[in-house]
């Protein structure tokens, strides 16, 4: 069992990490790697928000939107199939999530809220987010396994962009050309870290 | 602009009901063209399963129609092997993706090679009958993990020995585009049939090796690897070696041969 | 005004291209490149979205409490991203089958949201659905680029049809297996904004 949960969470850090792999999240992924700092904290907030959000939306999939799921609401649900609400009800979980996390986080954790207090909102928009609620219904993940699913590719994006973050501090005492500085370069510098990720692939575990 | 709380509460009421109003009207009234799309996608597998169709031909709905009433659709006891309900209609209609999920239409299996947790309690076969009526060949689903996500497919074995490949096809899957993906290219596939899945001694004997094989003939229990895609090889061996092994389609198969047999004999 | 109104569609092709310049939605751009086709229906599905959330939220844009702004612009948006992909379910199947989540995934395209928070809000609808198309159209400039190249020398074909013969298939052309992988759209992307930054130097990025 531990051994089960071990093996996907290996596989959701770096198998299938969510920026390199499936490229979700990239929006911020790329806009907020200039500094390891800020990056560093986007990934916090990132592994917070979708180790929440994922077993939520793992509750509201099985009890609420799946066939049949109402059917402990009375037996005539059985063959009602809300599935089609999916994604508006996860991204209103999403949003619902951040407001909270962002409220409880500034009432009890000052200093932590101080540190992600700008990248919280961003999150409700992350692909990464959104993305790991649509895999763990595709896949049909128990409850236990979503968190742990969750918690994975949280820090699968994590890991990700610092390392992008680091390596541009870096970059900035190189010579670029001066079309492809900032930006260009980043994608390119995501293309070959993606390939370093694809080393990774087709891991059985 | 100042806003009253019973404004916002009001104006959120009416959004979401408008909102959920547009969306499940869309969704009904969509639902009945998806579910034709959902249903030709999956006749248009299984015809080019029986190389009716060539992979990626544009085929219009009333010659895969026509085309399909040589296909029988049959449900069966994946346990017992035995053939349950040969009404077309009925049949027709299965989803066994659908079946497997639930616990109460599925039964789970040991660890195997193929991933497989469960399988179906029913599943559906599909007999494809020649011209004057008699079954020509037969069209099993298969399924299991290549490298990154779980292959869908379907085989066709000839009805006269159970073992002569037709045809295998693959329409889902998440393979690396160019490797593992080449699985369904159609160069790749015209390797298949012809070759045989069962060995002398009945167990399966059928293997995607890596590198070439032989032509048909002299090599009818291997086929050639898919370059650089030596996992996604692997689980196309595996999925074959599951399904039509003693947990997947053997007892049905076995049962099925006889009962052809017993046909040919009367 | 004439002018204003193609400034607003056609600005954000090059001058100001949502993708190249202000960093927005990106992630769906790299998933359903690898064939034209897909790509084509991604940009029809999003400049669909964008024209119709750019129109409806400016619509709504006095009456929204600021408040609850975010939850009903994504409510907004995630409606008609539902409706899109049901009808690309009824229509294009095959096709819907291959960009599945991607299609989801337009909710969290930021140029959406981007667009409807910072040109909706404060626009007319005649202004914001020009707004739309002008940003879907410059999504739609890159992606296409980027699915061209990609199917070009990754496939040896432009929409399905065969250009260059593959040596698999008795041709001469050496497939480029990079281009077909993710990392390729990368590369594509990153060498695009390279050409426009050199085009148009007053984009470079002081860094």
């Amino acid at each position: 069992m531990l051994e089960q949960y071990l093996s996907l969470a290996v596989k959701a850090i770096f198998v299938e990490n969510m920026a390199l792999a499936f490229f979700l999240g990239m929006c911020s992924f790329l806009a907020c790697s200039k500094k390891v700092d800020t990056a560093l904290g986007l990934g916090f907030a990132v592994i917070f928000v979708s180790t929440v959000t994922v077993p939520a939306n793992n509750l509201i999939y099985n009890y609420l939107l799946k066939e049949g799921a109402l059917s402990w609401v009375s037996p005539s649900f059985a063959t009602t199939d809300l599935s089609f609400l999916g994604f508006l009800t996860y991204i209103g979980t999403i949003a619902a999530m951040v407001q909270i996390v962002e409220m409880t986080l500034d009432r009890f954790f000052p200093a932590l809220y101080g540190a992600l207090g700008v990248f919280l909102p961003l999150i409700a928009v992350n692909c990464a987010i959104l993305g790991a609620s649509l895999f763990m219904v595709e896949r049909d993940y128990t409850l236990g396994e979503s968190a742990v699913f969750g918690l994975g590719s949280g820090i699968g994006f994590f890991l990700a962009i610092g390392s992008l973050a680091a390596i541009r501090e870096k970059l900035r005492y190189s010579n670029v050309p001066a079309g492809l500085r900032g930006l260009g370069l980043t994608f390119i510098l995501t293309g070959l870290m993606a390939i370093g990720f694809m080393a990774f692939s087709g891991i059985a575990l | 602009m100042q806003f009253s709380v019973r404004y916002i509460v009001l104006f959120s009421a009416a959004i979401c009901v408008a909102c959920a109003i547009l969306v499940s009207s869309s969704a009904v009234s969509l639902y009945d063209m998806q579910q034709s799309n959902f249903a030709e996608f999956k006749q248009k597998n299984v015809l080019e399963a029986a190389g009716f169709i060539k992979p990626g031909e544009v085929v219009d709905p009333a010659k895969i129609e026509q085309m399909m009433s040589r296909v029988r659709p049959c449900l069966i006891d994946t346990k017992t092997g035995e053939i349950i309900g040969g009404d077309d209609g009925h049949a027709a209609a299965f989803d066994q993706q659908k079946a497997k999920r639930d616990p109460t239409t599925s039964f789970p299996v040991d660890k195997n090679a193929a991933r497989v947790k469960r399988v179906p309690n029913r599943a559906q076969i599909f007999e494809v009958l020649a011209e004057d009526g008699s079954v020509e060949m037969v069209v099993l689903p298969v399924e299991g993990y290549g490298l990154w996500s779980t292959l869908l497919g379907f085989i066709a074995l000839d009805a006269a020995d159970l073992t002569t490949v037709r045809g295998l096809t693959f329409y889902d899957h998440k393979e690396t585009p160019g490797l593992g993906g080449e699985v369904d290219n159609p160069r790749w596939k015209s390797l298949w049939p012809g070759r045989r899945v069962f060995g002398d001694d009945g167990s399966v004997a059928i293997e995607v090796i890596k590198g070439p094989a032989g032509p048909v003939a002299d090599d009818p229990y291997r086929v050639d690897g898919l370059a650089g895609a030596t996992i996604t090889a692997r689980g196309v061996s595996n999925m074959l070696l599951f399904w039509l092994g003693q947990e997947g389609f053997g007892p049905f198969l076995e049962k099925y041969a006889t009962r052809i047999g017993a046909k040919e004999a009367a | 005004m004439a002018d204003k109104k193609s400034e607003i569609v056609l600005d954000p092709l090059f001058n100001n291209n949502p993708i190249a310049l202000q960093v927005l939605g990106i992630c769906s751009a790299l998933a359903v490149t690898t064939k034209l086709e897909t790509t084509a229906v991604m940009c029809l599905a999003v400049i669909g979205v964008l024209v119709a959330s750019n129109v409806t939220v400016s619509l709504l844009r006095n009456h929204i409490p600021p408040s609850i702004r975010i939850i009903v612009q994504l409510t907004v948006i995630a409606s008609l991203v539902i409706i899109t992909d049901q009808i690309l379910k009824a229509y294009v199947y095959d096709i819907s089958r291959q960009i599945s989540v991607y299609v989801g995934l337009i909710i969290t395209n930021c140029i959406i949201m981007g667009r409807a928070e910072a040109f909706a809000m404060q626009n007319g609808p005649v202004m914001s659905m020009l707004d739309g198309l002008g940003n879907g159209l410059g999504y739609s400039v890159i992606l296409l680029g980027t699915g061209f190249l990609r199917e070009l020398f990754g496939a040896g074909k432009i929409f399905g049809q065969t250009v260059l013969p593959l040596v698999t298939e008795g041709g001469w052309y050496v497939p480029n297996g990079l281009m077909v992988l993710s990392p390729g759209a990368f590369f594509i992307i990153g060498l695009f904004i390279w050409a426009i930054r050199t085009w148009k130097p007053a984009q470079i990025e002081e860094d």
